[in-house]
């Protein structure tokens, strides 16, 4: 008996009458529509299989060490709390799939349903859908549907976006129909620059697309632009990379924007070295049936009572095929559910005491910093939980030597900003305990006066 | 008062908003050990939230009840035989949920420097050979995020290089039996999608493919097995035919669940294939997603691979984010790591023996399927089958029962319903995958169910049109949803 058979139920002796059954003598004659110059001779070369234990042996090996870590920039360290895994590891989630069956799925449908609300309600929208495949594509998608509502060819890009998000959507609109414009950011305050944004804001322009807090950490001032954008009639777009900011700060829905679009892996979801995440989308109720992605709605069964269904399919690809507002089938479900659960956790109060918690010990480590001969706050605009130093040292050196004391003492910004070449990306949370925020200091004071 | 029913243990559970009581909190933060930071003094009030309207707050008990119950309301693989085809709802092992959630991986943030992050690198780069090896290709991005995003990337990368050949070919070759993703990728990738009709057994001709393929065509997109289950048994010629006209073959790989070690789709002149994780390599669809949806390519196309590309340096691996010809990026970081551990553990639990075996015993069950319900259900192609069959709902018809109400009985029988009414070539299509994880004896229940509901439909086909009955909920108004969307909770 090889080890495999532990998924495989088939005795050889049920094999024989299946294919008695059937009518056939061997397998392989299950494939004989196979023209037999391409069927395989040969196993494939795998490596033999190996049985749990030895398995996981392995896997264990294979495992990343710990290090006290500053990194942020679109991936938070965030506590989790117990509750989370344990709820959406109940099989009865995670082995369902799309709930295309409303009435063996409620549960899914229901805790979408709540997601979709939490969602409203952390970013100031109407209507959100049951999510997409990270914060990066979820903006791609926002720019697209912006131009199937306007028609219109450009879009207004902030540099201060996250520059992996702001390649995707590169990626995803075609040069030949559309036209990307990069709105500058002002070199002190490091926030997005409204004159060069109002001076290309112009009526061929479908979006505006701004991030807050940016990727430099810095809440931007997102008042008054929505009315200029939309007297040329435009639509506001705005991204986000941390949602735990939301906690604290006003949401974008207030401050009038079209579509908000961003990441929500701060909200109980693992770093699991970059996915699986959470895209976010919501929008105006004007917007519904642009929207892309999935839906649930609230519908009575029968008998009158209350339950959820997918709904407004029509818009979807495995009804509207090519003319779909997107091809999005499989989105992030379990992502939702557990970010449903984490806020549910939280509530009201939890989330925003978090957010302060998350400000508090980032300004902590700001001002340490600040006081540091040869370090410099990169900007002037305040910040959430990340912030931009400017090192009188090769950033990279400095990371190398926190490195020996097993500290990742933040991302080293020239990879994606070359104007940026000393500068660092430095993420403070909840989960910097005070002392590591103080060794952090004491490291970068060393190596500054080295 | 009032709130009480006896639904048994089928409780009622209202919406987390609707429990709860003011101040009530279901968790526990760590110390504050600075000081608090007012955030009026350092962010412009005017930028500061005020109030939330309709956030929870409820303890760690009710939210644990709260999505207990809601969990039990809900049908999945580990509950039973879910047959819902071309989805391969597959026994989903536990040992690769314990996988994931390693805390060197489930940790590890994607921006912690190479040198750290040698080991998850290497298993990325041994399941990208993996991959390669199961499809016959060339090589392999993890990046995509889901099916229909792997086929986004595919086909973004045959427009890259039409384009970097100087060509402007802007038609993209579909077959009526293909996904909606197909149509729907295409269109988002610039192309213009044109039908070709399968013909009467089912599958793609190549003199059909010969009278359609011009030099306005980037692409033939076609899934093997299609979406009836049956092999395009004509396609290595029906490839020649495309590449002789300049065009690339691209293959929806959602079925491969067929084929593994059987044989190779690169083999069959496929140029790029997308993998769907989540089905063929046992990870567990999450009630819609995390998925993840590979892309495997042939060497003309291995430079517009979305960056960065895991490359190595003697021991040493990297990430190659410098390479000119990229598409560019398809989702930010790397790809669902979470969801390629699971697939990394599940193809070395079974090796390459074990993978044949799987696609073997999928189409033996499928096969066994088939015969067994062919006489009680109509078989619109009735040839030998791959991973799943397609019935239709002909033979019941002048009972007036249709193939909603057949899969809507099924589940008072404790079956999640089949695949209902697609591929859309079929009128009223009942589209069934039972995988290789289940047993004989699941079969014969499912068998059971069918031939009693076929029966059914014949003297009492108003059991069928009222089912389900033994659920939450029963039948849902949809139409009353989509006329009046009601998608979120609002305080009164």
């Amino acid at each position: 008996m090889k080890d495999f058979n532990r998924y495989l139920p088939h005795t050889a002796e049920e094999i024989q009458e299946m294919l008695e059954e059937i009518g056939l003598e061997k397998v392989e004659d299950l494939f004989k529509m196979i023209p037999p110059q391409y069927r395989l001779t040969k196993l494939l070369n795998l490596p033999s299989p190996l049985s749990e234990m030895d398995l996981l042996r392995s896997l264990e090996s294979l495992q990343s060490p710990f290090y006290s870590s500053f990194l942020g920039g679109g991936a938070y360290h965030h506590f989790i709390p117990s509750v989370v895994s344990h709820l959406a590891s109940r099989s009865e989630f995670y082995t369902a799939y799309t709930p295309y069956q409303p009435e063996v799925s409620q549960g899914t449908l229901q805790a979408i349903f709540e997601f979709q609300t939490l969602m409203c309600e952390l970013t100031g929208m109407e209507v959100s859908n049951a999510s997409m495949y990270d914060g990066a594509s979820s903006l791609a998608e926002a720019v697209l549907m912006a131009y199937r509502i306007t028609r219109r060819r450009k879009i207004l890009l902030s540099e201060t976006i996250h520059p992996e998000y702001r390649r995707v959507i590169q990626t995803y609109i075609d040069p030949d129909h559309h036209e990307v414009v990069l709105i500058p950011y002002l070199k002190e305050e490091g926030r997005t620059d409204p004159h060069s944004l109002f001076h290309h804001l112009d009526r061929e322009v479908s979006a505006v697309v701004l991030q807050s807090p940016n990727f430099f950490g810095i809440i931007e001032d997102l008042s008054g632009i929505s009315e200029r954008v939309h007297q040329e009639g435009a639509l506001l777009i705005i991204g986000f990379s941390e949602a735990l900011a939301y906690g604290v700060l006003k949401p974008p829905g207030l401050f009038g924007a079209d579509i908000v679009a961003g990441e929500g892996q701060s909200l109980g979801i693992p770093l699991s070295y970059g996915g699986p995440y959470l895209g976010i989308f919501t929008t105006r109720e004007k917007f519904l049936r642009n929207m892309p992605g999935r839906l649930v709605g609230e519908t009575i069964d029968l008998e009158g009572r209350r339950g959820f269904v997918l709904t407004l399919a029509t818009r979807e690809q495995h009804i509207r095929r090519e003319r779909a507002t997107s091809n999005i089938c499989t989105n992030e479900g379990l992502c939702a559910l557990m970010a449903t659960i984490f806020l549910s956790c939280l509530g009201k109060e939890g989330l925003r005491e978090l957010s302060l918690k998350n400000l508090s010990k980032a300004e902590y480590a700001k001002r340490l910093a600040s006081e540091i001969r040869g370090c410099r706050i990169g900007f002037t605009s305040p910040t959430f939980n990340e912030f931009v130093l400017e090192l009188e040292r090769d950033p990279q050196e400095v990371l190398r030597e926190l490195r020996r004391e097993k500290i990742l003492g933040g991302l080293s910004l020239a990879r994606f900003y070359p104007e940026l070449n000393n500068h660092l990306l430095v993420t403070v949370t909840e989960m910097n305990r005070k002392e590591e925020i103080d060794k952090w200091a004491e490291l970068l004071q060393k190596t500054m006066g080295r | 008062m009032g709130r009480i029913r006896d639904t048994g243990l089928v409780q009622e559970e209202p919406l987390i908003f609707e429990k709860g009581r003011r101040g009530r909190r279901g968790c526990s933060l760590p110390e504050w050990e600075v000081d608090e930071v007012k955030p009026e003094r350092v962010i412009p009030s005017h930028l500061l939230r005020e109030q939330w309207e309709g956030f929870p707050e409820v303890s760690e008990v009710e939210v644990v009840r709260h999505f207990t119950r809601l969990s039990q309301w809900n049908y999945g693989v580990d509950s039973g035989l879910y047959p819902l085809g071309s989805c391969t709802m597959k026994y989903n092992p536990k040992l690769n949920e314990e996988v994931a959630k390693l805390q060197g991986f489930s940790k590890l943030h994607p921006y912690t420097p190479e040198e750290l992050c040698q080991g998850i690198l290497r298993l990325m780069d041994e399941l990208e050979a993996f991959l390669a090896e199961i499809t016959g290709m060339d090589a392999v991005t993890l990046q995509p995020a889901a099916g229909a995003h792997g086929e986004l990337t595919g086909l973004m990368m045959i427009r890259a290089c039409l384009r970097d050949r100087g060509e402007r070919r802007s038609r993209i070759l579909v077959p009526d039996t293909a996904h909606g993703t197909n149509c729907s990728s295409s269109t988002l990738a610039s192309f213009q999608m044109v039908g070709i009709k399968s013909d009467e057994r089912g599958i793609l001709s190549a003199k059909q493919v010969k009278e359609q393929m011009n030099e306005e065509v980037a692409a033939l997109m076609v899934t093997n097995p299609n979406t009836l289950g049956l092999f395009e048994e004509e396609l290595g010629e029906i490839s020649e035919i495309v590449h002789q006209r300049g065009g690339f073959v691209y293959c929806d790989g959602a079925n491969l669940n067929a084929l593994m070690g059987i044989v190779k789709l690169g083999d069959l002149g496929v140029d790029v294939v997308q993998v769907n994780l989540h089905k063929t390599f046992s990870t567990p669809h999450g009630g819609g997603g995390p998925g993840a949806g590979p892309v495997a390519v042939k060497k003309e196309l291995v430079p517009y691979l979305p960056i960065p590309v895991i490359e190595r340096q003697g021991e040493k691996y990297y990430l190659n984010w410098n390479r000119p010809k990229t598409i560019g990026k398809m989702r930010a970081f790397y790809g669902n790591v979470g969801v390629m551990l699971k697939a990394y553990a599940y193809i070395l639990s079974m090796g390459g023996e074990g993978l044949k075996r799987v696609s073997e015993l999928a189409v033996l069950n499928a096969n066994y399927l088939m015969k067994k319900l062919k006489d009680h259900y109509h078989l619109p192609y009735d040839r030998p089958c791959m991973h799943e069959c397609v019935f239709t709902d002909r033979y019941q018809e002048r009972f007036h029962v249709t193939t909603l109400d057949i899969a809507k009985r099924l589940i008072d029988y404790g079956f999640h319903p089949p695949t209902i009414y697609f591929p859309l070539v079929v009128k009223g299509a009942l589209m069934i995958e039972p995988t290789e994880t289940e047993s004989k004896d699941e079969l014969d229940r499912l068998i059971e169910a069918m031939i009693l509901i076929a029966k059914e439909a014949e003297e009492n086909p108003d059991l069928l049109r009222q089912a389900p009955q033994r659920v939450k909920v029963r039948r849902l108004d949809e139409v009353l949803a989509a006329r009046k969307p009601k998608l979120r909770w609002s305080p009164k």
